[in-house]
């Protein structure tokens, strides 16, 4: 048994410690969340990051939510889709959990949905793939991060009208993801008099990027939607090439994530980023979060740590609505996407009838400050929805953002 | 005689598994066994009997897996899937042995790493076809004369049947007295050239024969998961299955079983209890090359017989003289 | 124009740092005939060891050489421990070195954390040298000749010392060597430090380019595995042509063929492969 256990991180160890029967005690009628992330291979940086926010907001709370001890089970899916599949099954069918948060990559998240529709678990995953509140929703899942596209919106507005960027070029990787971002970035820029005049795809495994930034020429500044380490990597690559000086660069908020912001030297230094999450926003709970994640963890949380962080505010919020019920599940979604909270470490945010989140977007510039990086707030767009400023409708009636759409104009 | 009886145990256990497995979590995790065990047995035919290793074969995997899943979204009947999926592979496999066995040894195995690289990049990037990073989902599973496979108990005994027939088959396949020439051209493939043996078209054989069974397997990964995306051709899912096979004994039947489940058990199972599961695996695999080289099921025979032979009294080293 | 002056340099430069992650590589597998799957845990580990040396307070060389050092020693030990007693054994070789790589990846993930590390350019190397019409950074030009001065060591030990006469020796025919009192087992050993060595080195001097980050290793060890393919086995000069024609490829491959970026190395490699199994430079099939 206490290999079984050992597995299980009741959060807060002291409360564990303190409360050895807890186990069984939780097994009886405490609420049971899954943890799907990753922690070995490659993405394991963002995975342990969310282990890390949603082990600091259960921490906060004792452990306690709406009156019911919380029991907290972490799977590693190793990072695959296949993984993703059966940790999901584990987590629904052995541990029986009545939520879980993750998973970490939009080809996780893909290879479970249709799994978690017909398992009816309430899913609350950072993976950004637009189509999952858009073209092919999901019913019991709920987004409080943001859709691939939805920060690159307001970025192209922000582009477009105060940074009076005309020709710009973007860089991300060969993937969705990459595209997506693009995509909104691109659509919104260009509607309001942008031009996008190159489009580059460096494959994932990218080790230089060099033939890549060889083709930039002749711009206002240069967007990118890096994620994982790469960030580190381009702007090593941009700034050593002289293209630093040259076009300001833009980026998602993978690229300039508040978590990177130790492994970036000056390299980075004025970067322009759009997140729906940012270390410096100055609300209670996010100086709270903030705190104890530099104290428990020595980091500055990024994304994916509050993320993790903000899905445990929404899961205690519905848990309140139902007055601790779980057992219906229907009821237990609706409580879960009708949450609206105004202090968190993201701000006021809602849900819409996607199960995607409507709140800030931060333009922020990365700055040095007292000797450390920080990204810094310069602009706040408030109640952004996936769908911009545009209709729904015709939104929806639009192909999902490709590699070849919004096609560049010649 | 002993060999008969531990078979049919096996046979019994394997085929109550849905009665003495708790839960169908379980029975899914055996499920994932069997199906890797297929597509070791498949890669254990070139590796183990033709001494040609191939780093690319979840290419072929990948292959059939993807073929199967566009088939079903565009339209067509699974049965119909299946047949065309498996026509596909075997077209694709044809020329993957075509190119790979312009050479062998090291050659060989780069060739087969090119090639699977190749079907990962396009994978990735032929978007039309694929859907790129963002996969294929398989609307539903087949259902075999009428036979719903959503759950995992029948699942498991519409994957337990197709793992009898590869198993029966590969083994009929070895002692066959194509089987025999083609440990033939692993061990001597010139006399074997000098004694009249088209090497290539024996090679060439097993090759398809060795597809053809990975192939099967990634028709039912895609029905077990359901969903297909370009991580299923990687090099680390080709690494992974060469893996299966040395680390349970190439050119034995039964090793590629053991070691299929090893992997599949280390990485969903023991991933559960032990948070550095990564480096337990690679320290399995370490102390396998230093106390089995041969592999887990011929090593443990060879630690079993000796300890036989202790127990009863024969000294073990150097017993024989 | 500018752009494929850009291009033509960073090819170059390119070439000088993977024929650092490949050299070791082929000298390996070139002599030993062992395919070293974990050849990329090794630049990786050399790039986290070098990065905690920094962090001691050390100067990038040092840094980089102590690295050279830490990786010849467990580089050493693997030989001496495990690789030793497979001689010949293919499969247990690729068994082994896969595992051990499974292992480093772990073992960096739980000492050095997943996050990113971007290693600084060593002083007096972070500008830009102007080129005709360009700026190129100055630290990538100096890799180019690190590069130089390491394939020439080389190919001075390999050629012109005693030491590379008994490793040719030792190479050609074991047992001959054997007899004639060449202790071939502790030349193998001192080749697989030296290989060890160079990728560990390689590792922090790519750290200023490539920074340092879980998946590092997967992502260099098909590149090793390409330039021995293209460039033929067993030779130093063949590594060192491979590492510059793979460096033309993909970086001209990417500007002229985007549409094939996710194979653009593979491509060539296969078709190399195919039709000439020797390798562009190499004089036997592999």
């Amino acid at each position: 048994m206490a290999r079984k256990f050992g597995r299980r991180s009741f959060l807060a160890g002291t409360a564990a410690a303190a409360m050895p029967w807890a186990p069984a005690v939780a097994g009886a009628q405490g609420v049971r969340l899954g943890l799907l992330t990753v922690k070995t291979g490659p993405l394991a940086q963002g995975g342990l990051q969310m282990e890390q926010g949603l082990s600091v907001f259960l921490k906060q709370k004792g452990s306690m939510l709406a009156g019911r001890p919380v029991e907290l089970i972490v799977a590693d899916t190793g990072g695959n889709p296949a993984g993703a599949k059966t940790k999901a099954q584990e987590l629904v069918e052995r541990d029986k959990v009545d939520f879980i948060v993750g998973p970490l990559a939009a080809f996780e998240l893909l290879a479970i949905s249709a799994y978690i529709e017909q398992a009816q678990v309430p899913l609350l995953s950072l993976a950004a793939a637009d189509d999952m509140t858009q073209r092919k929703p999901n019913s019991y899942f709920v987004r409080a991060s943001a859709t691939s596209s939805q920060c690159d919106h307001p970025l192209g507005d922000y582009a477009a009208k105060e940074m009076n960027l005309k020709r710009v070029a973007t860089i991300s990787e060969d993937f969705a993801f990459g595209y997506e971002q693009a995509g909104g970035f691109q659509r919104v820029f260009e509607g309001e008099g942008g031009r996008i005049v190159k489009k580059l795809w460096p494959p994932l495994n990218t080790a230089d990027f060099t033939p890549f930034l060889a083709q930039i020429a002749d711009v206002d500044g240069v967007w990118n939607g890096f994620a994982g380490a790469n960030p580190i990597k381009f702007n090593q690559q941009y700034a050593g090439l002289g293209l630093k000086a040259k076009y300001p660069v833009l980026g998602g908020w993978t690229a300039y994530d508040d978590a990177l912001l130790k492994s970036f030297g000056d390299d980075a230094m004025g970067a322009i980023s759009a997140a729906w999450y940012s270390s410096d926003l100055d609300t209670a709970s996010n100086r709270r979060f903030v705190a104890d994640m530099v104290k428990q963890y020595g980091n500055v949380p990024g994304g994916y740590a509050a993320g993790t962080f903000i899905n445990g505010m929404c899961i205690e919020a519905a848990l309140e609505k139902t007055g601790g019920k779980t057992d219906d599940r229907a009821t237990l979604i609706a409580a879960l996407r009708g949450v609206s909270l105004t202090d968190t470490p993201r701000g006021t945010f809602h849900f819409d009838r996607f199960g995607n989140v409507v709140g800030n977007v931060f333009i922020r510039r990365l700055e040095r400050k007292d000797g450390r990086l920080v990204n810094t707030i310069v602009k706040t767009y408030p109640n952004v929805s996936q769908f911009w400023t545009f209709d729904e409708k015709k939104y929806l009636a639009q192909p999902v953002y490709s590699r070849d759409y919004p096609p560049l104009r010649s | 005689m002993i060999r008969a009886a531990a078979a049919a145990v096996a046979l019994c256990a394997l085929a109550a598994a849905p009665l003495w497995i708790p839960g169908g979590y379980y029975l899914n995790i055996l499920s994932q066994i069997l199906i890797y065990a297929i597509f070791a047995l498949g890669l254990n035919l070139l590796v183990g009997y033709a001494g040609l290793v191939s780093l690319g074969h979840a290419g072929l995997f990948g292959v059939a897996c993807y073929a199967v899943a566009w088939l079903v979204a565009a339209g067509a009947g699974q049965l119909v899937a299946a047949l065309g999926a498996l026509a596909v592979l075997l077209a694709t496999t044809a020329a993957f042995a075509v190119l790979s066995l312009r050479s062998a040894g090291i050659g060989f195995l780069m060739i087969t790493l090119a090639i699977g690289q190749i079907l990962w990049g396009m994978a990735y990037r032929w978007i039309d076809l694929t859907g790129g990073d963002n996969g294929i989902n398989l609307a539903a599973r087949p259902q075999p004369f009428g036979i719903s496979l959503a759950f995992a108990t029948p699942f498991y005994y519409f994957t337990l049947i197709v793992f009898l027939v590869a198993l029966a088959s590969v083994a009929v396949f070895i002692a066959s007295p194509l089987g025999a020439s083609l440990k033939g051209t692993r061990d001597q493939p010139r006399r074997m050239s000098a004694l009249g043996y088209n090497v290539w078209l024996i090679r060439f054989l097993a090759f398809l024969f060795s597809g053809l069974w990975s192939g099967v397997a990634g028709l039912l990964f895609c029905y077990y998961n359901q969903f297909v995306s370009p991580n299923v051709l990687s090099l680390g899912s080709s690494a992974e299955a060469l893996l299966m096979v040395i680390s349970g004994g190439s050119g034995t039947l039964l090793g590629p079983i053991a070691g299929a489940a090893l992997v599949v058990v280390m990485k969903n199972v023991a991933s559960a209890y032990i948070e550095r599961w990564n480096f337990l695996l690679g320290a399995i695999f370490v102390a396998i090359v230093l106390f089995m080289p041969e592999g887990l099921v011929p090593g443990s025979a060879r630690l079993g017989r000796r300890l036989w032979l202790r127990l009863r009294g024969v000294p073990a080293a150097g017993g024989a003289r | 124009m500018n752009q494929w002056l850009l291009l033509g340099v960073n090819s170059i430069t390119l070439g000088g740092l993977l024929f650092l992650l490949s050299a070791g590589f082929s000298l390996i597998f070139g002599l030993m005939r062992i395919p070293n799957l974990t050849h990329g845990s090794f630049f990786m580990l050399g790039a986290y060891i070098g990065v905690s040396f920094l962090g001691l307070g050390l100067g990038f060389w040092a840094a980089a050489l102590l690295a050279a050092a830490a990786m010849a020693v467990i580089g050493g030990g693997i030989e001496r421990l495990l690789l030793r007693r497979l001689a010949g054994q293919e499969l247990a070789q690729v068994l082994v070195t896969l595992g051990l790589s499974f292992m480093i990846a772990d073992l960096c993930l739980m000492i050095w954390g997943g996050d990113p590390i971007s290693l600084d350019t060593p002083a007096g190397l972070s500008g830009a040298v102007p080129i005709a019409s360009i700026v190129f950074p100055a630290y990538r030009l100096a890799i180019v000749v690190i590069a130089v001065v390491i394939a020439v060591a080389l190919w001075l030990m390999l050629e012109r010392t005693r030491l590379g006469a008994m490793i040719r020796a030792g190479v050609d025919d074991a047992p001959m060597a054997r007899v004639v009192g060449i202790r071939v087992s502790r030349l193998f050993t001192l080749i697989f430090c030296l290989g060890a060595g160079i990728a560990g080195f390689a590792g922090v001097m790519g750290g200023p380019i490539l920074s340092v980050y879980p998946g590092l290793d997967a992502d260099m060890l098909p590149l090793a595995l390409i330039i021995v393919i293209l460039g033929g086995t067993g030779s130093l000069l063949g590594a060192l042509l491979g590492s510059i024609v793979v460096g033309f490829l993909y970086n001209f491959g990417q500007v002229l063929f985007p549409e094939i970026a996710y194979i653009i190395l593979f491509l060539p490699m296969l078709l190399i492969l195919l039709f000439r199994p020797q390798g562009l430079f190499g004089r036997h099939a592999p």
